[in-house]
């Protein structure tokens, strides 16, 4: 395939191909460093422990650290009088105390001991003692609701169908009503990699940050308000990160702010790395959501209103629960065209740690709403839920509910149709009725669900980015750009763009850690847009630059500029006369004939806008589609279930990097299958997180992988509009898991005799809720058989 | 005992003078600089952190994977330990590495080393066959990026290892590890002493003149308490180098299992001649920690959680416990007295296991858990029947965990099994007793009522599975 410019050409050659990841070398021989391996690679490191307050809600009175300060190997504690500007490190308001004076949740920092090691630090912690008055707090979504205790003003998004004056009335005119109530459970990140930062103090007060942060921009913004100077005296580096999913969006600051404060008072490197334990205990996670519905349809199951009320449970701090709730608002229709729908949601303020972006950032709780309503609907009418699923898809020129048109909505009807095909749907539902009829401990389900997920940032003018691209006059390259790697394979993608602008080879191309010095006023890498926007800016500046070598190879190839081509580290003559001249002699040409070899790129995504107040606008450039089949096998004794066999179409547009986009869609449907299945944070009455680490919050293991695991990218898929044809990867693909959901809703089914109605099945669905909605089944059967008789 | 202490780290030796004990070889190494080796959760569970320590294995030797989070630095003295950043011969990938890469199966990066190292080790498995697919052996490892499949493809396509220096390094003898003694001297001028002794009667004479030390047995579940809850001892004892512990014998009576053995060498070497243990160890948390952990540690640690007590339990396991004045038996079943506590004396220690035979002819394990494979269980069970030759039980026995304060039998539904065939009636009979033979609590792994519900169905499903039309076959 050829993309042509005015000037000179470019050839497709690395985008499109399967490479490994960029840095995959550097992973399996443990050469790839992340920010805690630069600790015994700096001097005179001090460590930093947090000296946490074991209430989820309390007045702090006095923290007493005489004892602490004075072990051997205690340099200082700090507290907020050593914080020089504003010792508040909230991102979307002010509204977080980087020392608190009032405890908002279980184990939260009030102050931090710096000390020569790791172990010292933690044992001196141990010995401060905070006299805290415990305060009342809010655990559940419920007790916030019941005492009016809000983060945000309320979110609404409503379309009614012609002539209908309200939800209400849509609602009265529809044949059959039902109600439903989901409660959704949250999810821990558990990236590999713990939260973690590195400060000094350079040459001239220049304070260097390294974060494992997907936003180093904000990193650098708050730590200059924290230590109260201008963004110029701070630069932050995201070396790599070792997963982040979202935790490490907003999350990464307060860390990066404590190292700062504690370099600038002691003058030394302060390390700060949370383990395992903190960090789950400290960092927000998925929201959980509380989701009420009423849905009117008609006897075919053709859904006519939905009426539902989102409530997310913040946290203690805003953080982004707002754009989170209203991406829950956007994605509840799913690919279904509700002809009514008003939703509204409100963000509930809790004594928890504040929950943050993951993956889907609240898309997945909207979805998973949806979904509970359309399974309901047709398990009342008994119908099968795929049946009843196609029935209400959007399709060609159908408008969502928030009036943007759906683009490319025929993808649903397409993928819908060929997965089916491909994983045999008609064939092995009929062998599951067969199995389950043939067993009475044991029954199958099998579900196929579709996703379809809007692409871009909801607040607009985070939809920018920016690259810096230097080329050396011996050839070789760097590549700069505002995106982090955290393992999506962002610089992977990067990189091929990069070697097909400038037609070199991707060894000729290094690409460098991101850092605020080399483009500023970034966005975070978030949104799966990573690649979308930096690719169009990684394009932009290396074309400048091929452009800009074009006239010298022009008169050295002896042609004109449209003739002049760039492959493979080789520039030649489109006619294939003449030599083959070294792409670094071209550029060791350029840089004599007084040429710039360097040149940045930019990219905003264009006609993005919402208006919050109308509910009505154009949020998305455009939509990513898949669906998934998932059969399950249920043990009606335990409730334990295992995963028989997933087949995944996923559209991720012309793939850039298929292997890359495949590890995206594998690993988000993992990922999407944890949260929905087994993994489960479970809070106690007062406030503390019981699920604070591996052995007792279980991810999903190699045994969660599905005994068969077919996954295809959907083919002829090119968007025309996103660069080279691709489409975002990174979240949309979490959400295939809720065929998963709905194969074991299937199975519980089958252990009620055939009856009809709802199946009431908790999220995530973990044995034990699966076990209990058993016995409802059976129960339920039970009571219809004593009442024919 | 040495005098100057050290570790070879991918064949360089690393002094360990003046580490304290508590400090993992985790830590250790990335002090040092080696940071190839990642901390992702520090209670053994996601295996970022896997590393190899040669083993001895008669005239040969054997790479065994485990936490380096769990391992105390110290308590490798004179061992030889591998690292994810001793693989690569310079610029040429080790084969493990090289499929890793091939099939994608690193995206962070970060669990990467983790299962580099259990590939490592699996490449280099006695008895592998290429090809074939063994998913315990990076059933310890956590990834959160991929979704397993590539790393399984990883798994999939190793070759059978050529003769490179590791495989030459196995044909080749590793002598038992030797006795140690170590002091540390802590920033606060405190000392922590460790010691490793080779012998019982060196062990007995160390607990004599140090009665406050703490025994470590494989240490997977000391060093989680040293990591997570900062626990500190002024004196730590290694058992993993007393030869006496770490035997295996059986004879007519019965088959007797050294308290020091690792629980995958049990489940190699006894999982088909105990049923049960063939179906016990593979649920029992991870290959990584079986590596290390053993059946004196999980019984003396006496949670109710435990995962062997159960199968114990059922087998009527009787204990071998000695000290200085020399050995008693113990049958297991009055061996917990309360929550997390035992009937073993001050100064004595679990020395063996003895499972008498007869075997019983029907035995089951059953784990109920979140996840299937490395997990701790909301309630286990260890079901025993031995039968005559009409089918009818003449000795049963029921034994849970996770449903009281200790692992415990329920000797009235056994009592009520006795005597009869195990059909449907005598699961109803049982079911009368085992409704109310626990109470058990509610907590993150489940609640009461789920627990309370599983004591029965765990027996209704046995049944069911026994049951001619066994579902389980199919």
């Amino acid at each position: 395939m050829t993309d042509s410019t005015q000037r000179s050409t470019e050839r497709r050659k690395h985008v499109g191909r399967a490479i490994s990841h960029e840095s995959a070398r550097g992973h399996v021989t443990g050469e790839a460093l992340y920010t805690d391996d630069l600790v015994p690679r700096t001097k005179d490191v001090l460590h930093a422990w947090p000296v946490s307050v074991p209430h989820a809600h309390a007045r702090v009175r006095r923290v007493d650290f005489e004892k602490a300060a004075q072990r051997p190997g205690v340099v200082t504690v700090l507290t907020a009088e050593d914080v020089p500007g504003v010792g508040n490190v909230g991102a979307a308001r002010q509204d977080e105390p980087l020392f608190p004076e009032i405890v908002e949740y279980h184990g939260q920092a009030v102050a931090w001991v710096l000390a020569e090691s790791e172990a010292i630090a933690r044992r001196a912690a141990l010995e401060v003692v905070v006299d805290a008055e415990p305060l009342d707090p809010i655990v559940t979504i419920e007790q916030a609701i019941e005492r009016d205790a809000f983060l945000a003003h309320e979110l609404k998004i409503e379309r009614l169908q012609d002539g209908r004056d309200d939800i209400e009335a849509a609602l009265a005119a529809c044949p059959h009503r039902s109600r439903g109530e989901v409660q959704i459970g949250g999810q821990e990140h558990f990236y590999l990699e713990a939260q973690a930062a590195l400060v000094y103090v350079d040459e001239g007060d220049q304070v260097m940050v390294h974060a494992s942060t997907q936003h180093p921009t904000e990193t650098q913004l708050i730590v200059a308000r924290v230590l109260g100077v201008p963004s110029h005296a701070v630069t932050c580096q995201s070396l790599r990160m070792g997963g982040a999913f979202g935790g490490k969006e907003v999350q990464a600051n307060t860390w990066a702010c404590v190292a700062a404060v504690g370099a600038v008072k002691t003058g030394r490197p302060v390390r700060v790395r949370l383990d395992r334990q903190r960090d789950m205990a400290l960092t927000g996670k998925r929201h959980p959501f509380l989701g009420r519905y009423e849905v009117g349809y008609d006897d075919e199951g053709r859904i006519l209103a939905l009426n539902a009320e989102l409530f997310s449970d913040g946290g203690w701090s805003l953080d982004l629960s707002q754009p989170v709730l209203a991406r829950a608002l956007f994605h509840i229709d799913n690919c279904y065209d509700f002809p009514s729908l008003r939703v509204t949601g409100r963000v509930c303020k809790t004594n928890k740690t504040s929950q943050t972006a993951f993956r889907g950032f609240g898309g997945p709780q909207g979805m998973v709403v949806g979904e509970d309503a359309l399974e309901r609907v047709a398990r009342v009418l008994g119908l099968p839920p795929h049946e009843v699923r196609r029935k209400n898809f959007y399709t060609e020129g159908s408008e969502t509910h928030y009036g943007q048109e759906v683009k490319d909505a025929d993808r649903i009807e397409r993928i819908w149709t060929t997965l089916g095909e491909s994983a045999d749907l008609e064939r092995r539902l009929a062998e599951v009725e067969a199995f389950n009829e043939a067993h009475d401990h044991t029954k199958r389900g099998i579900a196929i669900t579709p996703v379809k997920f809007g692409i871009s940032f909801t607040t607009a003018f985070f939809n920018q980015a920016g690259a810096l691209v230097l080329l050396y006059a011996d050839g070789s390259v760097q590549v700069s750009h505002g995106g982090t790697e955290m393992g999506q394979g962002l610089h992977t993608k990067m990189l091929q763009v990069a070697a097909d602008a400038l037609g070199v080879d991707l060894e000729t191309i290094r690409m460098m850690p991101t850092r605020t010095d080399k483009v500023p006023n970034t966005s975070a890498t978030a949104a799966s847009s990573g690649s979308d926007l930096n690719g169009q800016a990684v394009r932009d500046a290396c074309t400048a630059i091929r452009d800009r070598l074009a006239p010298v190879a022009a008169e050295a190839l002896e042609c004109d500029l449209e003739d002049v081509v760039f492959e493979g580290g080789e520039v030649y003559r489109a006619d294939g006369k003449g030599e083959r001249i070294a792409f670094g002699q071209i550029a060791k040409a350029a840089y004599l004939a007084r040429v710039p070899l360097f040149a940045t790129g930019y990219y905003r995504t264009p006609n993005i806008h919402f208006d919050e107040e109308a509910g009505r606008g154009h949020p998305f450039h455009y939509y990513a589609y898949g669906a998934a089949v998932t059969e399950v096998e249920v043990d009606g004794f335990t409730g334990q279930y295992t995963f028989r066999r997933t087949d995944i179409l996923h559209d991720v547009g012309d793939s850039m990097s298929p292997k890359v986009d495949l590890g995206q869609v594998e690993g988000g449907f993992l990922q999407g299958l944890g949260w929905l299945t087994r993994e489960e944070l479970v809070w106690t009455g007062d406030g503390r997180l019981a699920t604070r680490g591996a052995s007792t919050y279980k991810l999903p293991s190699l045994g969660e992988l599905p005994e068969e695991f077919h996954v295809d990218l959907l083919p002829k898929a090119a968007d025309p509009t996103v660069i080279h044809g691709s489409k975002a990867v990174g979240e949309p693909p979490f959400m295939l898991a809720m065929s998963a959901r709905e194969a074991l809703r299937a199975a519980v089914a089958a252990f009620g005799e055939g009856g009809r109605g709802a199946v009431e099945l908790g999220c995530p669905a973990t044995p034990e809720a699966v076990y209990w909605a058993i016995e409802a089944r059976r129960e339920a059967a039970n009571e219809a058989l004593a009442a024919e008789e | 005992m040495s005098s100057e202490p050290t570790i070879l780290v991918d064949g360089r030796p690393i002094s360990l003078a003046s580490v304290d004990p508590h400090q993992p070889l985790l830590h250790f190494l990335r002090e040092r600089g080696l940071t190839g080796t990642k901390e992702g959760c520090a209670e053994g569970e996601c295996g970022a952190c896997a590393v190899v320590v040669v083993t001895p294995e008669g005239e040969s030797s054997r790479f065994v994977t485990v936490n380096s989070c769990l391992v105390p630095a110290v308590g490798l003295a004179g061992r030889e330990v591998i690292t994810v950043q001793g693989l690569a011969e310079g610029e040429a990938l080790h084969p493990v590495q090289a499929a890793m890469v091939e099939t994608g199966g690193s995206q962070c990066g970060y669990c990467t080393p983790g299962f580099v190292m259990s590939l490592f080790a699996e490449h280099y498995r006695e008895g592998r066959v290429p090809g074939e697919v063994w998913d315990e052996a990076i059933g310890g490892n956590l990834c959160r990026c991929t979704g397993y499949r590539p790393i399984k493809d990883a798994l999939a396509s190793l070759p059978a290892p050529g003769d490179d220096r590791h495989k030459r390094r196995l044909a080749q003898v590793t002598p038992a590890p030797a006795a140690v003694q170590h002091v540390a001297t802590l920033e606060d001028g405190s000392e922590v002493r460790f010691h490793r002794p080779t012998t019982l009667e060196a062990l007995f004479a160390i607990l004599a003149a140090e009665p406050e030390a703490k025994l470590v047995g494989g240490g997977t579940d000391v060093f989680v308490e040293v990591n997570q809850l900062d626990r500190r001892w002024p004196v730590l004892v290694s058992l993993d180098s007393i030869a006496e512990l770490r035997g295996i014998r059986e004879d007519d009576a019965a088959l007797t299992i050294g308290a020091g053995v690792p629980l995958s060498r049990i489940e190699d070497e006894l999982g088909e001649t105990v049923p049960m243990f063939g179906e016990l160890f593979p649920l029992f948390s991870s290959r990584l920690i079986r590596n290390r952990a053993t059946l004196g540690g999980n019984l003396v640690n006496a949670s109710p959680i435990g995962d062997s007590p159960p199968a114990l339990l059922a087998l009527d396991a009787v204990l071998v416990l000695a000290s200085a004045e020399g050995t008693r038996e113990l049958p297991l079943s009055e061996f917990f007295l309360d929550y997390r506590k035992t009937a073993l004396a001050a100064g004595e220690i679990v020395a063996a296991v003895k499972v008498p035979k007869p075997f019983p002819d029907v035995q089951r394990f059953y784990k109920v858990s979140k996840r299937i494979m490395d997990d701790i269980s909301t309630v286990a069970a260890g079901f025993a029947f031995w039968r005559d030759a009409d089918g009818v039980i003449t000795k049963a026995r029921l034994a849970y965990g996770g449903v009281a304060a200790t692992p415990a039998r329920a000797t009235a539904a056994e009592d009520v099994l006795e005597g009869h065939p195990f059909d449907a009636m005598a699961v109803v009979r049982a079911s009368t007793h085992l409704g109310t033979a626990f109470t058990p609590m509610t907590d993150h792994r489940g609640s009461a009522r789920y627990r309370e519900a599983m004591v029965t169905r765990l027996l209704e499903k046995l049944h069911a599975d026994l049951s001619p039309r066994s579902e389980a076959a199919e």
